[in-house]
């Protein structure tokens, strides 16, 4: 089977910042990024580089200028967009992926790229079978679990281990699979790995 | 890695550390549950040049932080449980390579070799397949003996009878730990592979004719599984005749053939004092070496004695206690002022023609008469063999046949203060000068003169659970600590620990089956299908 054949795939957004280990792209649509701990994909000439969606954000296109409330006379939430359409235009959603690997020439690899993405290529969601492909190997499960975020990166790597789980017939296997990784990663660090399993059900 | 494939399911783990002295530690992979591992199983280790065989004989739980102890994971839930077994906790082994086989053609025909070094970091572990057992422990042929299975495994381990004879050797094990079982065998295994001849001093009658188990059921004994080539001679006439014994001889033995030295073996057993065995010298000195004893024991009046005591200044509670131990012997009815015949000729005879013979003892299951006839039956038995084969080096004729003499409670004929006088110190300690050897069957080896023990070449362990008898057993046997643990982990019936000049390693035993229709059919006409098959030994670590 082939993956990464951009044509037939949907393209949900648009790299704006890029360094070698994160991206954040900005979504097409405003308040729909993808899930967190989903596998997203990019381009940097022929190769594509894979990330895992750690965070989301929905602000003002232009900075310094805050939203205001404006639906206190609306009675449901929608209805603030429609009464005030250009709205939609002052507004952005974007999110940020943690780089987990690339491919180059159908060759998958589990660390990071030699280039970093390029601003305004296009990204992708990519679809459960080729999480699949990307998930047999966990040799990416270190990119994650020694990354500094502004957030908590345990929640990252559950709703990762989660969100690949699905993609596999036997998802308990896989769990089982990715714990045993995680637990030989994270040594002697016990209340951490407790607290990630429990967040895998 | 844990991506990494384990499809071979005998895959047990990989080696992390070890040493050869102490063995290897061996990191158990995630699927496996130390529950599943057993002390003194088999394993192969595939190292980078050579392939190890060796034993399981230490199981552990480990982790990789102590602090586990304190705050345990959840393991309630059963997915963490799972994944936290063999990654944050995990099961060791501690592995004793015994031997090595390297892969070129000059090993491969070498067979396998003792280990001079330690397998690679990292390489894989195995159970042992009934191939690589059976490329180690051989088949059934004419020199190796089946006698008994490994555990948790359906191959024979053998044993090889014809090496096994060359030296002396010892059975031993608790009492009802399967002791007699076993010896039954190996005395079919060395009548089989017709490695050597048999003289059995069957304190307890369970040899020659038939025995019991536990159960009460009867098993059968050699006589009744080997007609003609097994004579039964007792010392208790109407017993065996009572028991419907087929009985060949019926051994008497004269006071005339009693020597100094036969008594003095009979000191602590006849509660004689020091005094009283200086005594008897005094007396053969006085009456000649075949008459002392009926001599003392015909003193009849007062006076006579007196005077013979005043004569040789015997002191008069002196007398008193060797006159008291003496009638002790009057007691046997076996021992009379003059044999009818001469029961060492006879044995003798028998055993020149290849016929083994069981000396059964009847009631007299009594340390005095044991103690007396086993050791003057044998010194004079050794001394013929080794006229013999003086006779046969200096002239170059036939050497006699080799001779296996069994003893019971040997601990009574080597302990340290008797092993040195005795005739069965001198044959353990001769090795196979005289083609005569022991295989001395006891439950108590501490009680055995150390410097015999480490004489024996096969010693073949049942369970033993006071330290001093592990101990002394495996006096000066390499990888003692390991082999101690296993010992003491044997099952309470029909398990033994086999290591020494025989096999070419230690190996834990199923004891092969005695005692049913099958058992017996198997032992008297043995089906050596794989006879003169040799394997390919590609195929066996392939
Ligand atoms: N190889 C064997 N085959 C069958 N039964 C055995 C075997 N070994 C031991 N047993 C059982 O264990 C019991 C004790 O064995 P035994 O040889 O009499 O012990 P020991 O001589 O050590 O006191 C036997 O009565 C028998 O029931
Ligand atoms: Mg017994």
């Amino acid at each position: 089977m082939t993956w990464g054949n951009v044509e037939t795939l949907v393209k949900i957004g648009e790299v704006i910042e890029a360094s070698g280990s994160q991206f954040v792209a900005q979504c097409y649509k405003l308040h729909q990024p993808p899930p967190l701990g989903s596998l997203v994909k990019t381009k940097e000439g022929s190769i594509e580089i894979y990330g895992v969606v750690f965070n989301a954000e929905t602000h003002s296109l232009e900075p310094g200028r805050r939203p205001i409330a404006r639906g206190s006379e609306e009675p449901g939430g929608e209805d603030v967009f429609q009464a005030n359409p250009q709205l939609a235009k002052l507004l952005t959603t974007d999110f940020g992926a943690l780089v987990v690997g690339y491919r180059e020439g159908g060759e998958l690899c589990h660390y990071l790229p030699p280039r970093p993405a390029c601003i305004h290529s296009f990204v992708y969601l990519c679809p459960l079978e080729e999480v699949e492909d990307f998930s047999h190997s966990l040799d990416f499960l270190p990119l994650l679990v020694e990354t500094n975020l502004p957030m908590p990166v345990d929640e990252v790597i559950a709703a990762c281990f989660r969100y690949f789980s699905q993609a596999h017939a036997d998802r308990r296997t896989f769990l089982v699979k990715a714990g045993k990784e995680l637990a030989l990663l994270l040594g002697g660090e016990l209340k951490r790995l407790n607290s990630i399993l429990r967040k895998l059900k | 890695m844990i991506s990494q494939n384990f499809g071979d399911e005998n895959r047990l783990g990989i080696v992390v550390s070890g040493s050869l002295t102490k063995g290897v530690e061996v990191k158990l992979d995630p699927g496996i549950s130390v529950e599943d591992m057993v002390v003194g199983r088999y394993v192969t280790i595939e190292g980078e040049k050579r392939h190890f065989f060796g034993t399981i004989t230490e199981v552990s739980l480990e982790a990789i932080d102590p602090k586990i102890a304190v705050a345990p994971p959840d393991i309630s839930d059963p997915f963490i449980a799972e994944v936290i077994a063999g990654t944050t906790v995990y099961g060791k082994l501690r592995v004793l390579p015994h031997l090595t086989l390297g892969s070129d053609a000059t090993s491969i025909l070498e067979g396998p070799q003792p280990v001079k070094t330690v397998p690679a970091h990292f390489s894989v572990v195995k159970l042992a397949s009934p191939r690589d057992v059976e490329l180690v422990f051989g088949s059934e042929d004419e020199r190796q003996f089946y006698i008994g299975t490994p555990l948790d495994m359906e191959t024979k381990v053998c044993l090889d009878v014809k090496k096994f004879v060359e030296r002396s050797n010892g059975v031993f094990g608790k009492s009802g730990t399967g002791k007699t079982f076993l010896t039954r065998l190996l005395l079919i295994g060395i009548l089989q592979k017709q490695a050597a001849v048999s003289l059995v001093f069957d304190m307890h009658s369970e040899y020659g004719w038939e025995g019991q188990d536990e159960r009460g059921h009867k098993v059968k004994g050699l006589k009744q599984l080997f007609q003609s080539r097994v004579a039964i001679f007792s010392l208790d006439e109407e017993s065996s005749r009572r028991r419907r014994v087929n009985t060949d001889f019926i051994v008497k033995i004269g006071y005339d053939e009693i020597e100094p030295e036969d008594i003095e073996l009979l000191r602590q057993t006849l509660n004689l004092t020091e005094a009283s065995v200086q005594a008897i010298y005094q007396l053969a000195r006085e009456f000649g070496e075949r008459r002392w004893l009926e001599r003392l024991l015909d003193l009849k009046d007062e006076e006579e004695t007196k005077q013979l005591v005043s004569k040789l200044n015997i002191h008069e509670s002196t007398y008193r206690n060797l006159r008291r131990g003496m009638e002790n012997l009057r007691r046997f009815p076996f021992l009379v002022p003059q044999a009818p015949d001469n029961s060492v000729r006879r044995i003798l005879e028998y055993l020149d023609r290849g016929i083994n013979v069981i000396l059964e003892f009847g009631r007299y299951e009594d340390y005095a008469a044991y103690i007396l006839v086993a050791n003057l039956l044998t010194r004079r038995i050794h001394t013929r063999y080794r006229e013999k084969m003086e006779r046969a080096m200096g002239e170059d004729l036939a050497r006699p046949r080799p001779l296996v003499i069994t003893i019971e409670e040997a601990h009574r004929f080597l302990n340290p203060e008797l092993s040195a006088q005795t005739i069965f110190g001198l044959i353990a300690r001769e090795m196979r000068k005289y083609n005569v050897t022991l295989l001395v069957i006891d439950q108590r080896p501490s009680a055995i003169d150390e410097e015999v023990i480490s004489q024996l070449g096969t010693k073949i362990t049942c369970l033993l659970d006071n330290e001093r008898d592990i101990d002394n057993v495996l006096t000066g046997v390499p990888g003692k600590s390991e082999l101690k643990v296993v010992l003491s982990k044997l099952e309470t019936k029909q398990q033994a620990l086999i290591f020494g000049h025989a096999v070419p390693m230690p190996v834990v035993i199923k004891t092969r089956e005695y005692g049913s229709a099958e058992s017996y059919r198997e032992f008297v006409s043995p089906r050596l299908a794989d006879r003169g098959q040799r394997l390919e030994t590609d195929d066996l670590w392939g």
